[in-house]
């Protein structure tokens, strides 16, 4: 154990702490609270307009409880996610979205209407969903601080027992002490620009190991977007409707959204500018696809652009794990971690028991974001109710690996440079997609030889707590997750998912397991099978 | 990124500065926020939503700041463009609610 917990401006005790302010942290929030526990919210940014979810319109996996329309939902990504998903856990998460987005509608959320006058509960608005969420966050008497990131997680012999951070408005410290902590910090998109996610970096993740937890599908971690060059609105649904060009206008084979999308890459990694056209949109679809996603068009609009008619240029963007299926390991129902307190939901936590190796982007991971974090919040207020009074008395001490240091006690001069430079250097290895997308052993050796160096250099760095130490720290998170992404990836010697090995192109049957990993200085990866009767039921030979 | 705090729109609210989630803005005493941390906006448009006096404008660009000018913004009719389209503001009806919504679901499945 480290440093003796920091006292700082704001001290504060709660049954349960929830980091992450995003769906799956305001449904722990909520789940928490109506438990009867004191919950404190701590956001990173603003809760309500950060993460991923807030800027977007996202489809949710919201089926209803009938056999064959849940047989079929469940099918539908079963084999694209190479098979690595459970039934008992997409049963229950099925069934805990359905509750959970006909409460949003009981809650006042506006969903549209059916010609019958029902409510079409299929996909929510960002923008609305966080204003709502942050609502019935404050309704259920939970104390929201924002911007708030948290720098490190206290714990003791028995498990972890709070965290502390730096409030980035004012400056001050603040520390909370609670009997349980949820981790709802989102994936990793290393601040690529994806739309929303820049404060998606790993923090969770990091947090998490250090405490002495594990991660599952790292490897499942190179999801791209298809994007304008001139934008960061990385919504790729409407590019079914697209056509993809070169600079001359001649349309570009097998390019696609979905399965074409390496086409596309390989053509930029050729150097060409690659084109899109919304062309194929019928047209009495248009203005129904112009209100569906808003922001879509505002980039379009504001260039005065017709996505429909003009051809504008276009990249893929990283968005990691965001869109990928990797995170903290969680070991029950509850969402717990191999670590007493501490329990993981959204984003932070893996998708593979819903989705396995298959993008979870879109309905899926919404999906996920209510229910795991209900699950999670619940869990984590029984936890806290269990421990009582004893949580007062702890001994807690941090468990960082990163040296904290006021700014007078280190010399930060440099720092804010420093911190650039390890953030492109992590770039450097997981944007290119002749590294993320389309890997190889040797490629990946190399990366994470660079990448274990960039990771010693930190180590000898003190943190300060501040605006600045705070991006220090994203800076090591992002370190980390490009460390078991790449160790996982090498480990997994075959193409499964969205892990693509240029010199394993083809499923293995005998790595039919997911991949655990850990460790900061040393990382580990190892198999973990997939719960039998997943693979029973759809007659996969064990 | 975000581009322009307009002086004679802004209401001096500092709502931009609670709601940015990367904290680009800076409260000034007496005075109308600043744009203190401009390479850290992560262009998701949220100021711009959240703002009820429609006084700021994000530029789609993610990478560089262009140098929009108010006078432009004033000239394409691009204030509170986005506010608008997603039905927050007096008097607007969400776009969450909206008829389309439904039949663009039926028809496509988004």
């Amino acid at each position: 154990m480290g440093q003796k917990a920091v006292n700082g401006a704001l001290n504060l005790t709660a049954d349960v702490l929830v980091i992450g302010g995003g769906p799956a942290g305001t449904w722990a929030a909520v789940s928490a609270a109506a438990k009867g526990v004191k919950v404190i919210l701590a956001d990173k940014g603003y809760c309500g307009s950060s993460g991923a979810t807030a800027p977007s319109g996202t489809g949710v996996w919201y089926v209803k409880p009938e056999r064959e329309l849940r047989e079929a939902a469940k099918a539908s990504r079963y084999t694209m996610g190479g098979q690595l998903a459970e039934h008992g856990w997409m049963d229950r998460v099925l069934d805990r979205t359905y509750e959970n987005m006909n409460k949003l509608g009981e809650f006042g959320y506006p969903f549209p209407l059916d010609p019958e006058g029902k409510p079409h509960r299929r996909s929510l608005q960002g923008p609305e969903y966080m204003r709502l969420m942050r609502r019935l966050v404050q309704k259920a008497g939970v104390q929201i601080l924002d911007h708030s990131p948290a720098l490190e997680l206290l714990a003791d012999a028995y498990g972890v027992g709070g965290a502390s951070g730096v409030r980035t408005q004012t400056g001050d410290v603040w520390t909370v002490r609670a009997g349980a902590v949820v981790i709802a910090t989102g994936g990793c998109a290393f601040l690529s620009k994806a739309l929303g996610c820049n404060v998606l970096t790993g923090d969770g993740y990091l947090l998490a190991a250090e405490a002495g937890a594990d991660l599952s599908g790292m490897e499942f971690s190179n999801a791209y977007a298809i994007c304008p060059t001139f934008s960061s609105v990385t919504k790729t649904a409407y590019y079914t409707y697209a056509t993809f060009y070169y600079e001359d206008g001649t349309p570009i084979e097998g390019a696609g959204s979905k399965r074409g999308r390496s086409v596309i890459a390989r053509k930029l990694l050729e150097g060409h500018r690659v084109y899109a056209s919304l062309d194929r949109a019928p047209e009495e679809l248009k203005p129904l696809l112009r209100v569906g996603q808003t922001n879509f068009f505002l980039p379009f609009d504001r260039r005065s652009i017709d996505p429909f008619k003009d051809r504008f240029p276009v990249t893929l963007r990283l968005e990691g794990t965001v869109r990928g299926t990797g995170g903290i390991r969680i070991t029950d129902e509850s969402c717990a971690t191999v670590v007493p307190g501490l329990y993981a939901a959204g984003d932070a936590a893996t998708r593979e028991l819903i989705c396995g190796g298959f993008t979870g982007g879109g309905s899926h991971n919404a999906a996920w974001a209510m229910s795991s974090g209900s699950f999670a919040g619940e869990g984590a207020a029984e936890y806290a109710k269990r421990l009582g009074a004893r949580a007062a008395s702890r001994d807690l001490r941090s468990a960082s690996s990163s040296s904290f240091a006021s700014g007078k006690e280190a010399g930060f001069g440099n720092a804010s440079r420093r911190t650039e430079e390890i953030v492109r250097a992590v770039q450097e290895e997981v944007m290119p997609y002749d590294r993320n997308l389309f890997r190889s052993g040797p490629k990946l050796e190399s990366s994470l030889k660079r990448l274990d160096q960039v990771w010693n250099e930190q180590r000898e760095r003190a943190i300060e707590r501040s605006a600045e130490g705070v991006k220090a720290r994203e800076a090591a998170a992002m370190t980390a997750t490009a460390r078991w992404m790449y160790h996982s990836a090498l480990a997994r010697k075959e193409t499964r998912g969205m892990h693509k090995r240029e010199d394993y192109p083809e499923l293995d049957p005998r790595q039919h397991y997911r991949l655990t990993s850990g460790g900061l200085d040393r990382v580990w990866v190892r198999p973990e099978p997939v719960k039998q009767e997943a693979a029973e039921k759809e007659g996969v030979p064990l | 990124m975000i581009e322009v705090i307009s002086e004679s729109r802004c209401v001096a609210c500092d709502r931009c500065v609670s709601v940015c989630p990367t904290n680009v803005f800076d409260r000034a005493e007496g005075g109308i926020p600043v744009i203190a941390r401009q390479s850290d906006c992560q262009t998701c448009f949220m100021c711009e939503l959240y703002c009820p006096a429609d006084a700021l404008y994000v530029d789609p660009d993610s990478e560089k700041a262009v140098g929009v000018t108010e006078a432009l913004l004033e000239e394409r009719g691009l204030w509170g463009g986005y506010r608008e389209k997603v039905g927050w503001g007096k008097g607007r009806k969400p776009v969450a609610a909206h008829e389309y919504m439904y039949q663009l679901s039926v028809k496509t499945g988004f």
